[in-house]
């Protein structure tokens, strides 16, 4: 389980990489959202893995997985939607005040 | 409090002379001097209890595992600087008062003065290191403003750049060297690292530590080689320079050696460092002194000299040459002092500070020449004034010191020294004030009113008077000063005049005559300085700043060029690198046991891994991107349910529902694909860099999971129920044990929705509106605006979800749940009804104002956590207890509740808040069409029927 956990975080990563460097933003954003649920599936792994302990007290008699990488998770997930929710405005706003998506500058404007 | 009070009023008190400017000058100046009379009064309030040879202590906590607290120290040392710094502030503001012009904004000037006053006296009673570091920077900080005073002009800027540059860089090196010694002594308190001085010279770290604070005090106190900035720093006002460079900030590098002294003093490395710098850099500073046209150039550069002759004494590291030191601190601040006033007097009268402009002032100013001879004679070291008095100290000690085993070396440069003093003395009157009176003065010289001369002979009284009675005026003090500098070990002297026909009056008759001779013979002494050319600081530093700055640029503009993939591709290669560099050797697997997947598991993995893919190779398709991170979104859910995480899947679903429905309403105005327009190298490349980030992340995720490692989290398990109330442990973390956490979450939350709110109001004018109105769809529209089914089904299940989400809300602390995600169902349902009834009907409809409700929410998780003040317990503790309501069964209520209940509202403001601005920017853009969610409204009278009959 554990393999199958590192390598959908290395694919997320490599998705979200690969995408981050595109020229446009919509795939930019999408690729900030994949390094998102990467970011966040590593932090919740790092309580370490474990199946039926959820960590509800009396819930299961096997004990309870770390709880404490589990609430980080959560508002993580909360922030990272205020986040992309932000920078997809933002990327509406650029769009409508210039009619252009593109991410770098025009080669006139750069330093 | 009082010693914490004498160290804050400057601070608090810098507030006002910016307030009183508006009632004048005179009220300004006389606040500025009210608040530095208080801290005075404060001060000597204290100071009978030092007298009697107390060390007042007092301590206020605030982080105590990292041994930083607020503990101030009063000792004789500290007394007798913030008494200096305290007493000649008084002077220097009322000097200020009148030689600042009509014109200079004297508030800012009272404030910046009173801001360097507080971060002074803070160094000098403070006892945490820590503390004291902050206040070190303060002063680097305050000084820097107030050597620009004069913005307009330019090396006024240059010279507080310089000043900035140097004490900074100084004081960055003492962070480290503290840190060393508060790490070798166990206490980053000053009154325990004192007493632990063998421990500290024991120690390995014992050199580090002490090259690195010795070059924070070295360039505070300009020291050679970083004596360069002081001359510059004269494009202060004269009052600046009177007060910094003469009795206080650079002072404050001699003070901290002194305070070290028992800690640090005594060792081979101390002595050959300390002293050997203090001695150069008398010498080398006295000769550069004599050789200067501009007056306060001429008393910068003497400055220069004295702080080497101080810093030399404490070098020597014997109680008998501390005194001395001590003794010359107190001569020098007020002799100095006397004379940096006198040269701004000099300026004001005659608009020039150029000695060669200058000379036959005795007449025209005779008040103004006494009280600057006296001071100059007294620097030269002439009997019966206070600077004759410390400098046979000086040389008395120099006699008794070898230096590398050989006898001469130190008593020969120190009679030298005091040679080129007198000399430069001598000029400063000679060439001045004596000689024929001229008719080109560029302004007619005369003696100013009292108001500026007070200040300097105040302060020439004090030079002649320690002179003549040394023992009864300062003899107390230096020994008081003296016994606390070397932690006891000096022994009392008696302070007189003469010591017998010793060597060191020898010496000093040398100087004096030397000094006489060399200044007779002046024009031939330029002749053969000029020849010799002179090394100037100035360039090497502006060079070097160049330099760097040319660096910074290259690395800025090469990673920096107007094009974010090479700046995000230049991070990821940075922490791949540093990944892989923090690799080390080792195993990729740990010990832990792993878990063995069914086999069910691996369909959805390879679905994404194959999501993931296809992300990556159908990005020019925006749409299909916004399904596939849903999906992506969904399994992430999915194994959050199977690896035991409920909560986190109820919430990962919940937020997937709302991105999806943003993502799509932004992408209604966007392109709906992108172009390729990265070459196939380039796209070759970046491919490979992130096949790598995800192999790195891969590995390190891997050999995280397979090892096991130390843990907090028995604790809250443990505690959960007993001290939380509640069951669910992850919600108990998030209202209670890090509730403080999840209120600064939720007001990020509230930050971010209010920013797009900004960003759309905005979009709705300007340009950007104009786009908005003649925005043309591109892609064809239903004809049934509302599907009927639609609006019926998602009204139906209004109330269920509301109750949903109430009950998601209020189990949430013993079951999955809690505010976040029942937060984010509401706003779902809510959400469902502008998608199926539109933006008008609904937003009628809605209970109250999505600011409002965002406001509210932070505002009752706030008050929640307060109210545990009523209950004298922390912010936020929590309180739980069970009522029995009948017929309700026994129940729970804890006051995490209403925290919960703070975060649910905040969540649903927060992203009704977006989705809806969102959609009022698309009502704009879209035909308008009819506002009522049905083209036929069943709750109508049935019309027809009625009409006929």
């Amino acid at each position: 389980m554990e393999l199958l956990v590192a390598t959908a975080i290395g694919a997320l990563t490599a998705s979200g990489v690969y995408l981050i460097l595109r020229l446009r933003s919509f795939p930019v954003v999408i690729g900030t959202a994949m390094l998102s649920y990467a970011v966040n599936t590593f932090l919740f792994a790092t309580g370490r893995l474990a199946v039926n302990q959820p960590p509800i007290l009396g819930a299961s008699a096997a004990g309870v997985v770390d709880p404490i990488p589990q609430a980080l998770v959560l508002t993580a997930i909360v922030i990272s939607f205020g986040m992309t929710a932000l920078i997809v405005m933002l990327m509406l706003r650029a769009y409508l005040e210039t009619s252009d998506d593109a991410v770098n500058l025009d080669p006139e404007d750069r330093p | 409090m009082t010693l914490a009070l004498i160290a804050l009023t400057p601070f608090l008190g810098a507030l006002l002379p910016a307030l009183m400017i508006r009632t004048g000058r005179n009220a300004c100046a006389v606040t500025a001097g009210g608040v530095t009379l208080f801290a005075l009064i404060l001060l000597l309030v204290e100071a009978p209890a030092v007298w009697r040879g107390e060390v007042l202590l007092q301590r206020v906590d605030w982080m105590p595992g990292l041994g930083l607290n607020a503990t101030f120290m009063l000792d004789g040392l500290g007394l007798f600087f913030a008494g200096l710094i305290l007493g000649i502030g008084l002077l220097v503001i009322l000097y200020a008062r009148f030689y600042l012009d009509r014109d200079d904004p004297m508030g800012r000037f009272y404030s910046y003065l009173l801001l360097f006053q507080g971060a002074m006296v803070g160094i000098v009673l403070s006892d945490n290191v820590l503390m004291l570091l902050i206040f070190w920077e303060l002063t680097s900080l305050s000084s820097f403003l107030l050597i620009g005073y004069w913005r307009h002009a330019p090396e006024g800027r240059q010279g507080a750049r310089m000043a900035l540059a140097v004490t900074g860089m100084g004081g960055l090196a003492m962070i480290g060297g503290m840190l060393i010694l508060g790490d070798i002594a166990g206490s980053y308190d000053l009154s325990v690292i004192l007493t632990k001085g063998e421990a500290i010279q024991a120690s390995p770290l014992y050199l580090p530590a002490l090259l690195l604070i010795l070059l924070g005090c070295f360039t505070k106190s300009a020291q050679f080689p970083f004596h360069f900035w002081l001359p510059h720093a004269m494009a202060a006002p004269t009052p600046v320079s009177a007060y910094l460079h003469s009795a206080t900030m650079v002072k404050a590098g001699i003070f901290l050696m002194a305070r070290l002294w028992p800690a640090l003093s005594g060792t081979p490395e101390w002595f050959y460092i300390v002293s050997t710098t203090g001695l150069v850099t008398m010498v080398i500073a006295a000769v550069i002194a004599l050789f200067k046209d501009d007056l306060k150039a001429l008393l910068a550069f003497s400055t220069v000299s004295h702080l080497g002759l101080i810093t030399m004494l404490l070098g020597f590291g014997t109680p008998m040459a501390a005194t001395a030191a001590v003794f010359h601190i107190l001569n020098h601040a007020t002799f100095k002092a006397a004379l940096f006033m006198s040269a701004g007097i000099v300026d004001h009268a005659a608009h020039t500070r150029d000695i060669r402009r200058l000379g036959g002032l005795r007449r025209l100013m005779p008040a103004t020449f006494w009280v600057a001879t006296i001071a100059a004679l007294s620097m030269a070291g002439a009997p019966l004034l206070n600077g004759f008095l410390s400098k046979e100290m000086m040389l008395e000690e120099a006699v008794h010191t070898p230096w590398l085993g050989l006898g001469w070396p130190i008593p020969l440069l120190a009679t030298v020294g005091a040679l080129f003093s007198a000399a430069y003395s001598f000029r400063l009157i000679g060439h001045v004030f004596l000689g024929p009176q001229r008719d080109d003065y560029p302004a007619a010289p005369h003696d100013p009113g009292p108001g500026l001369l007070a200040a300097p002979a105040l302060l020439v009284a004090g030079v002649v008077a320690i002179g003549l009675a040394p023992a009864m005026v300062a003899g107390g003090l230096v020994n008081l000063v003296a016994d606390a500098v070397t932690g006891g070990a000096a022994e009392p002297v008696k302070l007189k005049i003469w010591h017998g026909l010793t060597l060191a009056l020898a010496m000093s008759a040398v100087a004096l005559v030397g000094g006489y001779l060399l200044l007779a013979r002046y024009a031939d002494a330029v002749a053969r300085w000029r020849r010799a050319g002179v090394f100037a600081a100035k360039p090497v530093f502006d060079a070097l700043i160049a330099l760097l700055a040319a660096l910074a640029e290259r690395g800025t503009s090469a990673l920096h060029a107007g094009t974010l993939p090479r700046a995000l591709g230049a991070l990821c290669v940075a922490l791949l690198a540093m990944g892989f560099a923090g690799w080390g050797e080792g195993a990729l697997a740990g010990s832990r046991e792993t878990l063995t997947p069914p086999l069910i598991a691996l369909a959805p993995w390879a679905l994404l891994i194959g999501t993931c893919l296809a992300a990556a190779r159908m990005h020019h398709d925006r749409l299909m991107m916004v399904l596939l991170t849903s999906v992506v979104g969904l399994v992430v859910s999915l194994g959050f349910v199977y690896l035991s995480a409920p909560d986190l899947a109820l919430t990962q679903i919940s937020v997937e529902v709302v991105t999806t429905v943003l993502m799509l309403l932004a992408l209604n105005f966007l392109p709906k694909d992108s172009p390729d327009e990265t070459g196939p190298m380039l796209r070759t490349a970046q491919a490979g860099l992130a096949l790598v980030a995800g192999l790195g992340a891969a590995a390190l995720s891997y050999a995280v999971m397979t090892r096991d490692g130390p843990t907090i989290s028995e604790f809250h398990v443990a505690q959960s129920y007993p001290g939380g109330g509640g069951t669910n442990v992850v919600n108990v973390i998030l209202v209670d044990f890090r509730g403080f956490d999840t209120f600064g979450e939720i007001i990020v939350l509230a930050i971010a929705a209010l920013g797009i709110y900004a960003l759309l109001d905005g979009a709705l004018r300007g340009p950007s509106l104009g786009r908005v109105i003649s925005w043309v769809p591109d892609q064809e529209r239903s004809k049934d605006r509302h599907p009927m089914m639609l609006v019926v089904a998602t009204r139906f299940l209004l109330p269920v979800s509301l109750v949903v989400g109430l009950f998601i809300l209020l189990r949430g602390h013993n079951q999955p749940g809690g505010g976040f995600i029942a937060g984010l169902v509401v706003a779902i349902a809510l959400v469902m009804q502008y998608v199926a009834s539109g933006y008008a009907w609904t937003a009628q409809r809605r209970p109250m104002d999505h600011h409002g409700m965002i406001g509210l929410g932070v505002l009752v998780a706030g008050l929640t956590g307060a109210g545990a003040w009523l209950a004298d317990r922390p912010f936020l503790t929590s309180a739980y207890g069970y009522v029995t309501l009948p017929p309700l069964e026994k129940f729970e209520l804890a006051t995490a509740m209403a925290f919960d209940l703070g975060v649910f509202l905040t969540v649903v403001g927060a992203v009704l808040l977006a989705l809806e601005n969102l959609s009022r920017v698309a009502r704009f853009a879209e035909q308008p069409g009819p506002d009522e969610p049905m083209d036929v409204d069943p709750s109508a009278e049935p019309r027809t029927a009625q009409e006929k009959g």
